[in-house]
């Protein structure tokens, strides 16, 4: 009946399409626009996070030392032309917060998210659109907020992007005073922009299926977005009310945080890891399920093992609430907590390992295609394995006593977001590109990127894991201070090298953006031969999303090869006499 | 196996135990990984898209879910009952203490309390020194961790060992060191500018060379 609605309201909206300009690209209520809006302001964030990085690299390889380009950058980022002691912890922090929350977030769930949901599932917009579009705006002052912390005095927040208390909740332990303030405020604006986007997803996703869309027909990446928008709903709360109560330390004279007045510092971790833990999976489940849709479109084949991959999601979403203590295995919590921590990790490994065997099944017996979204999309695989079994060594408090806080850690999480979540993002850039823009992006000038990015990104991240077996503590500055670092010094140089060349890389990727949007082959409606309803729509849809009625769905969305079909795909829209009656 | 891998030489009584439990997730991991890398680039070679090939319509099996499913389980929660013991030595209880000292960390320094001539801790005659800590070898040693101002983390790369200092609450630590030597007690948690570069020494020495460093200590506290 909804979709019945969504119709009648959609073929309203085509009959007057003459908008104008500020309100096709600007403030525009149409969830395809929105979610470029939220692609273009996260690649503006990323080419700051990353250049944060650089800078982080550099100084690690050549710490203390002057370099002339620096003074182009503004005080709070250099001093005398060197990264100091001081913002280099604002570097590391603005690096984590704009990756974290400006970049890996609003692509994953504000771009994906907005576009794919109503055409994936039929629909012609969201539920809310004009929530749809406050929810894009809010986010982008959070992201005005964040940027200008760099302009007031002291600079942007130096606490690390979890922000422990009491070094985050008094000034003069950071020396950073209205850079933090800042950081609160502007977390606390994206989380209303984030909560403005779940509670659109779930309702649209619940109410506006077309005919035959059941929950089980819908692809795995609308499932995980499904799942991630109720983790986003859920937990984005606790992370703002842990936001104010510092923001009251800081600025009210409160003590939640600071044991001077009664308060308490590891309460902080709780509530941040609460939050931060299923925070952890809302950037990775959307991933995964970007990663079944091309895996299972270029290996010609169904999804291996559909809804144990549904339930896998669901159980991993489940026992993300359940975990965040193994954050805080060292943080004075009662050690007993800690076993049962340990015991609730190791169980979430279990639905990741069903999610990576399933992807393995998908492709046996396939007819693999390799596209720069494959090759994407099977890099995010044999990635993820990576950090997925590094984090069982974390898992073990006692091994994790000695690797907590070292470069072990910050392998293990770039190989799960950049590893995962980001390559997750090359392939479904790469993947959905024609149907966003209507032109296909580059083959050569992608497999050029996939494969430099690929070997820099190893080159970059792995042998991180030996520096943090040798000790090396994270967060610092300059590690030739230390002695027994010493013989540790020219895997970080090896490092840095190769990290300019993985930033560099990144260009590549930019530039066939850019050059595919101007000069790309035009694309057809289903460049792929992809079974999921989007590839019903024009490339690039128009206002409404189908010009015609909303075409109904007859099958599930992996039907690669079936035998009921001659040719290798069979659509979920396309009307095969015998499966319309099932249909009904 | 271990030195191989950059690991510092290891001079705690519970560092073998955490290093042996290293290497065997070191291994459920290699193997794991090898398993899957391997499958998965046989797949990718052997079933390449070519002219005339359609892929097998294949939608699952649900026994193999089962069996990778529990088999993954099974292994997982084995790893946490074995890694279970090993944690309670080290942060549950642990031995009764020889040697007593209160750690207290502040923005950038390790403060080591000693006892004083008396032998007892919280008294008017004990010393504290900066970043200077000097054990007896072979003996238990116990620490209460404290912090004047954020939160620090105490690690010993050579024990293996880690705990956050945290400000307002008083954390018991232990160790025995089995060899004599120096090493280093970097802090581990971000603690603002200074944190890069935040160290004291663990000095580990025979019975005689502690007492005879401690009397020297007496002997200075008292100038």
């Amino acid at each position: 009946m909804s979709s019945t609605a969504a119709i009648a309201i959609g073929s309203a909206h085509a009959e007057h399409h003459e908008l104008g300009f500020w309100r096709t690209y600007i403030f525009s209520q149409d969830h395809k626009m929105i979610g470029r809006q939220f692609l273009f302001m996260a690649l503006f964030m990323m080419a700051i996070g990353g250049l944060m990085a650089m800078l982080m690299r550099l100084d690690l390889a050549w710490p203390d030392t002057q370099f002339s380009f620096l003074r182009f950058f503004p005080q709070s980022v250099q001093n005398d032309s060197a990264i100091t002691a001081a913002t280099y912890n604002s570097t590391l922090t603005m690096h984590a917060t704009i990756m974290i929350f400006f970049v890996v977030m609003p692509i994953l769930v504000g771009c994906f998210g907005n576009f794919l949901i109503p055409l994936m599932i039929g629909a012609r917009d969201m539920a809310f659109p004009k929530l749809n579009m406050l929810s894009f705006w809010v986010g982008a002052v959070a992201g005005v907020i964040m940027l200008s912390s760099y302009f007031v005095p002291g600079g942007p927040a130096a606490a690390g992007w979890t922000s422990y208390a009491p070094l985050s909740a008094v000034p003069i332990y950071t020396g950073v005073d209205w850079g933090q303030n800042l950081w609160c405020i502007s977390i606390i604006v994206l989380g209303v922009s984030s909560l403005m986007g779940a509670i659109n997803y779930i309702t649209t996703i619940i109410n506006m299926r077309t005919k035959g869309m059941y929950f089980f027909r819908m692809p795995l990446v609308i499932w995980a977005l499904f799942i991630t928008a109720i983790l986003l709903l859920l937990a984005l709360p606790v992370l703002t009310t842990a936001l104010a109560l510092l923001l009251f330390d800081r600025m009210g004279g409160t003590h939640f945080f600071l044991p001077a007045g009664g308060g308490e510092p590891i309460l902080w971790q709780h509530l941040f890891w609460f939050f931060g833990h299923p925070e952890v999976y809302i950037m990775i489940l959307p991933a995964m399920g970007i990663a079944s849709e091309i895996i299972a479109t270029f290996s010609r084949k169904p999804i291996f093992g559909y809804r144990a991959m549904v339930y896998a999601i669901c159980a991993i979403a489940g026992l993300s609430w359940m975990v965040w203590g193994h954050h805080m295995f060292q943080s004075g919590m009662d050690p007993e907590l800690g076993t049962g921590f340990m015991l609730s990790t190791m169980v979430i490994a279990v639905p990741s390992a069903i999610k990576t065997f399933n992807w393995l099944g998908t492709l046996y017996k396939g007819n693999i295609h390799y596209t720069t979204a494959m090759l994407n999309a099977l890099s995010f695989v044999a990635m993820f394995v990576i950090g997925g079994l590094s984090g069982i060594f974390m898992a073990c408090t006692p091994v994790d006593m000695y690797i907590h806080d070292t470069y072990f850690i910050v392998a293990h999480i770039h190989y799960v977001l950049f590893g995962g979540s980001l390559f997750g993002i090359f392939a479904g850039v790469t993947y959905w590109y024609p149907k966003m823009f209507g032109r296909m992006m580059n083959e050569t000038l992608g497999k050029i990127h996939f494969w430099i990015t690929f070997v820099a990104f190893n080159c970059t991240f792995f042998p991180m894991h030996i520096l943090g077996m040798g000790g090396h503590m994270r967060r610092i500055y300059n590690p030739t201070q230390y002695d027994f670092l010493k013989p540790l010094e020219p895997i970080n140089m090896f490092i840095s090298i190769s990290a300019f060349v993985l930033g560099s890389a990144q260009f590549i990727f930019l530039a066939n953006m850019i050059w595919s949007y101007f000069k790309g082959e035009k694309a057809s409606e289903n460049p792929w031969n992809a079974n999921t309803l989007e590839w019903s729509a024009p490339s690039p849809p128009g206002h409404g999303n189908w010009p015609g009625p909303i075409p109904a769905v007859y099958r599930g969305p992996y039907e690669y090869s079936s035998p009921e079909s001659e040719a290798d795909h069979l659509p979920q829209w396309q009307v095969v006499e015998h499966a319309t009656a099932a249909a009904d | 196996m271990l030195e191989y891998m950059y690991f510092p030489h290891d001079v705690s009584t519970f560092g073998p135990q955490i290093d042996w439990l290293f290497s065997l997730i070191f291994w459920i991991v290699v193997i794991t990984w090898l398993a899957v890398t391997i499958t998965m680039a046989v797949f990718l070679v052997k079933y390449r898209s070519r002219p005339g090939r359609k892929a097998e319509y294949i939608e699952g099996n649900t026994r193999l879910e089962v069996i990778w499913t529990s088999a993954t389980a099974v292994i997982m929660i084995v790893l946490a009952l074995m890694s279970r013991s090993t944690w309670a030595e080290v942060k549950e209880n642990g031995p009764p203490g020889q040697v007593f000292y209160n750690v207290t960390a502040k923005q950038f320094n390790w403060e080591i309390t000693y006892p004083g001539p008396d032998g007892k801790l919280g008294t008017k005659d004990d010393v504290t020194v900066e970043n200077e800590m000097h054990v007896p070898v072979n003996q238990v040693v116990r620490i209460d961790l404290a912090s004047k101002d954020v939160i620090h983390s105490f690690f010993v790369p050579n024990l293996r060992l880690k705990q956050d200092a945290v400000p307002g609450r008083v954390i018991k630590v232990w160790f025995e060191a089995t060899k004599t030597g120096t090493y280093a007690i970097p802090c581990a948690e971000l603690c603002g500018f200074g944190h890069s570069g935040m160290q004291g020494t663990l000095t580990v020495e025979s019975e005689a060379d502690f007492q005879k460093w401690l009397k020297d200590q007496y002997a200075n506290a008292n100038q």
